[in-house]
């Protein structure tokens, strides 16, 4: 190595790391680290990366339980099916880019995401987004609504891989912080999933996919004429995504999966070639050698500071066994890809790299891993919120506040953005998106996934704890109403800056509520991602923890939706209602107030509830199911009845509730089950000691309430269709 | 009956393809890849749906130069009957095999979602397992589906019968929001002047499963394989 380093721990605070990082890398190298050594450092240590104010956390969360075979710290979770078929699966955030670059932001987080899953052998199946966008009024929302549905679909439509699902919401918190969270759900056999873990010494590295450019560099925004001898020119940070690149990436890497030939294999994520190489090194407790020179690049004259802290996209390495690279480079060939032995696996547990005939970096991997900075960061609980008397509350109209609800932008039907995502490609969408999960049919022999994403932000800012166990609930409730058995859960983790002790303090409680929720629901967190920091001028988002829930339906033919099926059938509630008011979406659309605290969660009577549901729909006394959520009992009502195009005549509410906070309550554990069997279902409710009410029933072509009139299906189909369409329509 | 699948890179809704006409046939289509430059012996060529070269430079045009169409090209003209659906109809029109083009939806937006289609002409072999004028409710997923062709051609299309499928009405009508992606005439899919090439934007093959919402398109693939046995 050419001796001397001009790096300062001024240039070491420009990337990021704080005067005790700085001495803790120079203390692990034994003397200054150079640059392109300071940038792996940089990159590893990142929050990003290394999970340091997350982690200590992120350990209490259940990650176990019997149909797991990798929890979190591969590039996916994975869960068994039986019949020897394994789901894959994670979700990731790629919010940042999606506010500078909407496009090119979403579509990139797509392609990531898809990587991540196929890296382990599966191939994708599905794919489900979790939107955030700003308030409406915010004059870049359309902008960046238009950018990132167009992204997304521009991605996921080109690889054919469909869109089922997902959710979109709108808050001023995300004016200057957008949330862009996407899923994706593969299908492997349970004994052919691909680890990470670099083995034995002397075995090629290989990298395949596209060439390295100077996108996406970290701190290249920040390049002076330290960093590159072209320092006038600055590269974009955001990635540029390339699906015909991804696609044939897909086909290459499963092809080469049905042999023997892969050791190891990891996608090249943020931090590309640097956080790909030291994570395979240490997970395998050895060494690897890379030499720069024989990387494909897309630019002349890239350094290696630049080609390790690239992140160019649609790019994985390899360990391959010795002797199997022809057969390999074959396949690559045959989809047009680069294919390039860089280095080797060594005994040595450095990472090694070699560029122009100099040793660029030499740096020991177990520490540059065990030795990343973990922060307990202080942190407080927020004030709880005072309770909410609906007596207190106007007596307002209860169709219109229905209207408004269902053209709120929360509830407004999101067809315009599901209708961009192509959601049928593969042939297997049984339920398309729209419904409280989407059902992927797996075989023609019956089994199909149950999918959904879920976070209820207001609920979360107010009483965290609660919120993350509604968030974890409300996911599991989702795939209980299809008829599905939930089996796991990946989480993102989307919060403003965990220096903010009141930050701190809503991701602790978050997690806190979370565990509670998967321990009681017995559902495991295999695979998630952190993203903090989202704050702009000291505002930060609402903390919003999403929940990506997989379930498994065992015969497809008993899934049920939404859409009410016959005239006649009678609508039974599950669940008790105390017309709870605080934090609901009625307060915060009729009233403009999001105060008071969300909904106690009780996990027990929600695990007991979701049971019967789930069982009373196997059994086929179900034709149509719903959960309660954001708005309430009428609108989940009236989502029944727009979905099946059939009116509904209900029982006037309960004389010792106030009409309204019945209606619009947002109490947890509550279904709405359409059934021709009523006798049967409220028997079976009543010896397992469900509560369960018969409320009203099918048929006609407006929504009546008993003493309280009517409006028409069509009516609300309308309200609720017409916002996102004509909002996106404006200029 | 043997069907042949060509795949070009970037091709994805093979599988849709190959699994209705194996839930018709019995029989798994073969795949080709676009390299070979001879096709196996078969009673139908389909050219599936997908982006093919990312449908770079226009939908299309790159895979209308792959190997393989020279070969497509020779079968055709001697009868063997070619299905294009949704870029395989681009990549036949980018190959001068149907006449016109098909340019960005009026939307200017990708769109998936279910169609009324109404069959022009019953009288073909991709087409008998119909009624004349019957309405289908079939998927549609594309961003470059609006049927362009100058006056001419059109005309000709009409005077032939050589329009397989028309944008319509629950009911059947003619109307301009039934023509979602503004295409001339309403034009969802053409014939060549032998009848035995169709080209067609909608997604018949994921229409043959009452599970996934719709089974309008199984009676094209019945008809069909009844046609050529």
């Amino acid at each position: 190595m050419r001796g001397g380093s001009n790096v300062t721990p001024a240039l070491a605070a420009e990337h990021g790391l704080t005067a005790e990082e700085f001495d803790r890398a120079v203390a692990i190298l034994g003397r200054t680290p150079n640059l392109t050594e300071l940038g792996i450092f940089a990159a590893m240590w990142s929050e990003h990366c290394s999970y340091k104010s997350s982690k200590v956390w992120l350990k209490t969360l259940p990650t176990t339980g019997p149909r797991v075979i990798c929890g979190p710290g591969e590039n996916a979770g994975v869960i068994d099916i039986g019949d020897g078929d394994a789901v894959v699966f994670k979700i990731e955030s790629h919010n940042h880019p999606s506010f500078i670059e909407p496009y090119q932001g979403a579509a990139t987080g797509v392609g990531g995401i898809l990587r991540d899953v196929f890296t382990m052998g599966a191939r994708p199946i599905a794919i489900l987004d979790s939107l955030r966008f700003g308030s409406p009024d915010h004059p870049r929302t359309r902008h960046l609504v238009s950018g990132v549905v167009s992204g997304i679909g521009g991605y996921g439509n080109c690889v054919g891989v469909p869109t089922v699902g997902g959710e979109c919401e709108f808050h001023p918190a995300y004016d200057g912080n957008i949330l862009v969270n996407a899923m994706c759900v593969g299908i492997a056999r349970a004994d052919r999933i691909f680890y990470s873990a670099a083995a034995g010494p002397g075995n090629p590295v290989i990298y395949v996919g596209a060439k390295t450019g100077r996108d996406g560099i970290h701190g290249a925004t920040m390049a002076s004429a330290e960093f590159s001898a072209d320092a006038g020119e600055k590269r974009p940070t955001v990635q540029v995504g390339d699906p015909f690149t991804e696609k044939l990436l897909i086909e290459a890497c499963l092809e080469l999966m049905e042999g023997e030939a892969i050791v190891a294999i990891q996608d090249m994520g943020a931090a590309g070639l640097t956080s790909s190489a030291v994570e395979m090194a240490s997970k395998g407790g050895l060494g690897i050698e890379l030499d720069l020179d024989k990387v494909p690049l897309r630019e002349t004259g890239m350094s290696a500071y630049e080609i390790m802290l690239s992140e160019s996209q649609e790019r994985m390495l390899m360990i391959l066994r010795p002797g199997s690279e022809a057969d390999a480079r074959r396949i690559f060939a045959k989809w047009e890809l680069d294919f390039a032995v860089i280095g080797r696996v060594t005994e040595t547990g450095r990472l090694v790299l070699r560029m122009n005939g100099d040793i660029a970096a030499d740096i020991p991997v177990e520490p540059l891993v065990t030795a990343a900075p973990v922060y307990q960061r202080p942190w407080r609980r927020r004030r709880p919120e005072p309770e909410i008397d609906p007596g207190s509350l106007p007596d307002r109209d209860l169709f219109e506040c229905l209207q408004r609800l269902l053209a709120s932008p929360t509830l407004a039907s999101k067809c315009w953005i599901w209708e961009q995502y192509d959601h049928l490609v593969m042939g297997n969408t049984v339920r398309r998106p729209g419904g409280d999960a989407a059902v992927v049919r797996l075989s023609a022999g019956g089994k199909a996934l149950a999918l959904a994403t879920d976070c209820t932000p207001r609920y979360c800012r107010a009483d965290p704890v609660r919120g993350g166990a509604q968030a974890v609930a409300e996911s599991w409730r989702n795939l209980t109403a299809v008829g599905a058995e939930p089996l796991a859960l990946t989480d993102n983790m989307n919060f403003g800056n965990p220096e903010r002790p009141e930050i701190m303090g809503e991701f602790v409680g978050a997690i806190e509520g979370m565990r509670e929720a998967c321990l009681a629901l017995d559902y495991p967190v295999v695979s998630g991602n952190v993203s903090l920091y989202n704050e702009t001028n000291g505002r930060a988002i609402l903390p919003t923890p999403v929940i990506g829930g997989v379930g498994l339906v065992a015969n497809v033919r008993s899934a049920v939706d939404l859409a009410l099926k016959r005239d006649g059938d009678t609508l039974i509630l599950i669940g008790e209602t105390r017309g709870h008011l605080g934090c609901s979406l009625y307060l915060c659309e009729l009233e403009g107030s999001e105060t008071g605290p969300p909904p106690p969660v009780d996990l027990s009577t929600e695990r007991r509830n979701g049971d019967f549901v789930r069982n009373m729909i196997r059994a086929g006394h179900v034709a149509a199911c719903h959960d309660l959520s954001d708005g309430g009992l009428l609108v989940a009502v009236a989502e029944m009845a727009m979905a099946g195009g059939r009116g509904v005549v209900l029982d006037a509410p309960p004389p010792d509730l106030l009409r309204n906070a019945y209606l619009f309550g947002e109490d947890q554990a509550r279904y709405i089950v359409e059934t021709a069997d009523p006798g049967t279902v409220l028997e079976a409710a009543r010896a397992a000691g469900v509560a369960a009410y018969a409320i009203g029933a099918v048929g006609g072509v407006a929504l009546t309430l008993t003493g309280a009139g009517a409006i028409s299906v069509d009516a609300l189909r309308a309200a609720n269709e017409a916002w996102l369409p004509d909002y996106m329509a404006q200029i | 009956m043997k069907a042949v699948v060509v795949i070009f890179p970037g091709s994805n809704r093979e599988r849709d393809i190959c699994a209705a006409l194996s839930l018709v046939t019995s029989h798994e289509p073969t795949r080709v890849w676009h390299r070979d430059t001879a096709l196996p012996e078969s009673d139908l060529i389909v050219l599936p749906g997908g982006f093919a070269y990312g449908d770079y430079l226009r939908c299309g045009a790159m895979a209308a130069h792959s190997p393989v169409m020279r070969e497509v090209r020779d079968q055709a003209a001697k009868g063997t009957p070619v299905l294009g659906i949704c870029n395989g109809f681009q990549i036949l029109t980018e190959a001068g095999m149907l006449p016109g083009a098909l340019l960005p939806n009026r939307s200017l937006r990708f769109t998936c979602r279910d169609v009324h289609l109404r069959v022009e002409n019953n009288q073909t072999i991709f087409t008998c397992g119909y009624e004349a004028s019957q309405v289908l409710r079939v998927p549609v997923a594309h961003h470059d589906g609006n049927y362009t062709a100058d006056p001419d051609t059109l005309e000709r299309l009409e005077g032939r019968g050589l329009v397989a499928f028309r944008y319509c009405e629950l009911g059947g009508g003619l109307t301009e929001a039934g023509n979602f992606n503004g295409a001339a005439r309403a034009i969802a899919g053409i014939f060549n002047d032998s009848r035995t090439v169709l080209g067609l934007m909608p997604h018949l093959e994921n229409a043959v499963d009452p599970l996934l919402g719709s089974t309008d398109g199984r009676a094209f693939f019945e008809g069909l394989v009844g046609a050529l046995q």
